[in-house]
């Protein structure tokens, strides 16, 4: 990607400015906390940080109204505490508590909350279109003019079960947008060496989706991109295609020794195209903040990722007796 | 203040490591995300960053160290100005990583053997009432009658497959059904199991009551991810937060010469999976009580029809709202010399046998499980007790069968009752052939029932 050209709109507040500064940042302070605790044993398994991508999901939440649903891959931390999930419940599922959204049954992969309209945490790749695709069809069935944001990355994109949604999302006119999250790696292979046309978001042409490709690092450009997609399906117009650009600065779980690609590439993208440093920069240079007020910003961030992590510990392991749970409704 | 770096675990299986490289130096400055040291886990050599800024104080452990133990200090990072000795004391790592204790375990343990157990308590009461009118019905029509009026009952229900709608139903269970609800509730998929059945998941876990229909079950191979991954194990993964209230039927198990990869029963494999609820039907009544139980049911239903009994008629009770629990077996025939225990198509060659057996003075009690899933063990065990024998019948392969289940489960809970080892009788372990000779020598058969009662009967 080139580097940076502002795309600060006029119409963006500095309240939405600020919103999305915070936003962007718990994730990324969130992830670097939990990465910290897998490193010390307290979180197991598999752990796949959203550190580098936070712009899609604030960008995307921006363009949501409640009651709009959202599913989304194992990669999916970010994807909770953009949607208003408690951060101490999502960090509590990552350290198996009883504290936790799955009362530690899930896990980082397997996470849900109702009441948010978060329908998971799917560990299985590409599993999760199709069911998004459903859950606008429940929309469409209940005619209660709701959205679905259907989260992937560029890997899933090549899974077959990708393109039976998309040909029955379109001949059914589902509300869905499907989001691919193009960070360029599917774990550890590039793009260019597992998928034979680079453009994912014309991937819907077939079957008469549109798409369009969209700046994963600029927050203000998915929130624009999101507002186009959305408008497109509470009209009942059908899915849409959105391709998001962006790019994890970790390894694809913590365990990923991240040998197939260079330290300066990803150096690069820390450099010139973070998109927390990009917000930053719009609010100084805006003056819509001060070197202090972010300082402030950045405090109340560590304190709630602090308390979420004491939480985590703290919380106790779920009883023994939880084993038996929750099998049957 | 000073902070501790502590050996990382870098793999869910890590538990120690060698220190191979460090990158930093005592006195260096370091940012957050800076690469500090190389380790070596037991999957690859990597590297590991700050995750907070400060100078590197003390390094604690040398490079080249082998089997560092996780969470083993390896260096002190201080503030500009600090002394490395303000760092805390080394804390054995344990302390910190340990979880509070959990409540003991209040869970059903593995039944012990207890052959001094008196029989339990088999729920033989009728499925309906007595004097109840009767009329005759195929198979075919009962299925067909259960969504219609589980449909009418609620709007959340809906019908979706291949050839449900225009076609009526590729074996006509659906007729009659978009004529009466329309194309928002019954709903032709294209050829596409995969990707339907991950869309009737994520509609039932958003609220509404789909029925899939497989054309066949052999089809819904395809889509056993979404069946068993997305549908079967949401409730336990979320906590009890939202699962997957459907329905997946059609024909299962063997046709008549299709072949091997349209004759498979799956009665096995589905019962396997936690989370899943398992129906085979054997007569009309049962097709059309256990359909509409489940519906209704707030769990993944997976109801296992045969297209060979389709066609078959029984008396069928003529009541406002037939339904049948899950769990409650059926005893077809009462008898005291051995326990046949079966289910769908098997107890067409069971109920033969146990007629052929009676000619030659054996006196046989038929057991239909009607569900796999839960299974009502009690009513199996009470005849065992009774009979001191059993023969299971069933058409899937051999291996890994009902049967053996069974076998295990009234070994463990019945032993001292019995007087020959059960038997299985089952489909043989080949891919189903076509030619007709071979097909018939593949599927179980009322003689092979009647020479393994007369082998534990010792006859």
């Amino acid at each position: 990607m080139a580097g940076r050209k502002s795309t600060a709109k006029s119409n963006t507040s500095k309240d939405d400015l600020l919103a999305y500064y915070r936003e962007m940042l718990l994730i990324r302070r969130f992830e670097e906390k939990a990465g910290q605790l897998y490193g010390m044993g307290l979180i197991g398994g598999f752990c796949h940080l959203y550190i580098g991508q936070e712009a899609v999901v604030v960008g995307l939440e921006a363009a949501a109204e409640e009651g709009d649903k959202r599913i989304t891959s194992y990669r999916d931390h970010g994807h909770m505490l953009a949607c208003g999930m408690d951060p101490k419940g999502v960090m509590a599922e990552l350290t198996g508590r009883e504290g936790g959204y799955s009362k530690g049954k899930g896990g980082s992969m397997h996470m849900f909350s109702k009441e948010k309209h978060f329908y998971g945490g799917h560990g299985i790749v590409g599993a999760q279109v199709p069911l998004g695709a459903g859950l606008a069809f429940a929309d469409k069935y209940k005619d209660n003019k709701r959205v679905t944001f259907a989260y992937f990355g560029d890997g899933a994109a090549n899974q077959g079960q990708v393109y039976e949604t998309f040909n029955m999302a379109a001949l059914w006119k589902l509300p869905v947008i499907f989001v691919i999250e193009n960070n360029q790696y599917a774990m550890g292979t590039a793009q260019r060496r597992s998928t034979s046309t680079p453009d994912l978001h014309t991937r819907g042409e077939a079957f008469g989706i549109s798409g369009e490709v969209v700046d994963g690092m600029d927050v203000l450009a998915v929130k624009a991109a999101g507002e186009r997609a959305v408008a497109q399906c509470r009209a009942g117009q059908g899915p849409y295609i959105l391709e998001v650009m962006t790019y994890r600065y970790r390894g694809h779980s913590m365990s990923d020794p991240a040998k197939y690609r260079t330290r300066e590439e990803v150096q690069k993208m820390r450099e010139e195209r973070d998109a927390i440093e990009h917000v930053r920069e719009l609010l100084l240079q805006g003056k819509h903040a001060s070197d202090d007020d972010l300082k402030t910003i950045d405090r109340e961030i560590k304190a709630v990722v602090n308390a979420a992590a004491e939480f985590a510990k703290e919380s106790p392991e779920p009883a023994e007796a939880e084993l038996w749970t929750d099998i049957y409704a | 203040m000073a902070t501790e770096i502590l050996m990382p675990a870098l793999s869910p299986t890590m538990e120690e490591g060698k220190l191979a490289k460090w990158l930093v130096k005592e006195g260096d400055s370091v940012s957050s995300g800076q690469i500090l040291a190389e380790i070596e886990t037991d999957k690859a050599t990597m590297e590991f960053e700050a995750v907070d800024e400060g100078i590197v104080g003390r390094i604690l452990v040398a490079e080249g160290t082998e089997g560092v133990k996780v969470n083993t200090p390896i260096a002190v990072l201080v503030e500009e100005g600090e002394s490395a000795d303000a760092a805390p004391a080394a804390t054995p790592a344990a302390s910190t990583s340990a979880p509070p204790a959990a409540t003991p375990a209040k869970a059903p343990a593995p039944a012990a053997a207890a052959p001094a157990a008196p029989a339990p308590a088999a729920d033989r009461s009728p499925d309906w009432p007595e004097g109840t009118a009767m009329k005759t019905m195929t198979v075919r029509e009962a299925l067909r009658e259960a969504m219609a009026e589980e449909m009418r009952r609620d709007d959340d229900v809906y019908l979706m497959g291949e050839e449900v709608g225009e076609y009526q139903g590729a074996y006509k269970i659906s007729q009659g059904l978009l004529d009466e609800f329309g194309e928002r509730r019954v709903i032709d998929t294209p050829i596409t199991e995969h990707g339907f059945t991950g869309i009737a998941v994520g509609s039932a876990m958003a609220g509404l009551r789909p029925i899939v229909e497989f054309m066949t079950f052999n089809f819904a191979m395809q889509a056993i991810d979404q069946i068993i991954n997305s549908a079967a194990k949401t409730l336990y993964m979320s906590g009890g937060q939202m699962g997957a209230p459907i329905v997946f039927r059609g024909p299962n198990g063997a046709a008549a010469r299709v072949g091997a990869q349209h004759s498979q029963d799956y009665a096995a494999w589905y019962a396997q999976i936690p989370g899943l609820k398992v129906v085979q039907p054997y007569s009309a009544a049962d097709a059309k009580g256990l359909l509409k139980t489940a519906i209704r049911d707030a769990n993944p239903v997976i109801f296992l029809e045969n297209e060979i009994l389709y066609g078959r008629s029984f008396e069928v009770p003529e009541l406002e709202d037939f339904t049948i629990p899950f769990g409650k077996a059926r005893v077809w025939r009462e008898g005291s010399d051995v326990t046949l225990v079966s289910f769908g198509i098997g107890m067409v060659h069971t109920l033969e046998a146990a007629d052929k057996l009676a000619a030659e003075g054996i006196s046989a009690e038929v057991i239909d499980l009607r569900t796999l899933r839960p299974i009502d063990y009690d009513t199996v065990i009470a005849s065992v007790m009774k009979t001191n024998r059993c023969v299971t019948v069933e058409e899937g392969f051999p291996v890994c069968s009902i049967g053996n289940h069974l076998s295990a489960y009234i070994m463990t809970h019945a032993f001292d009752h019995l007087d020959a080892p059960v038997l299985n009788c089952t489909g043989k372990d080949v891919p189903m052939p076509y030619a007709a000779n071979l097909e018939k020598l593949a599927l179980i058969t009322s003689d092979e029932v009647v020479a393994a009662v007369k082998q534990v009967t010792y006859r």
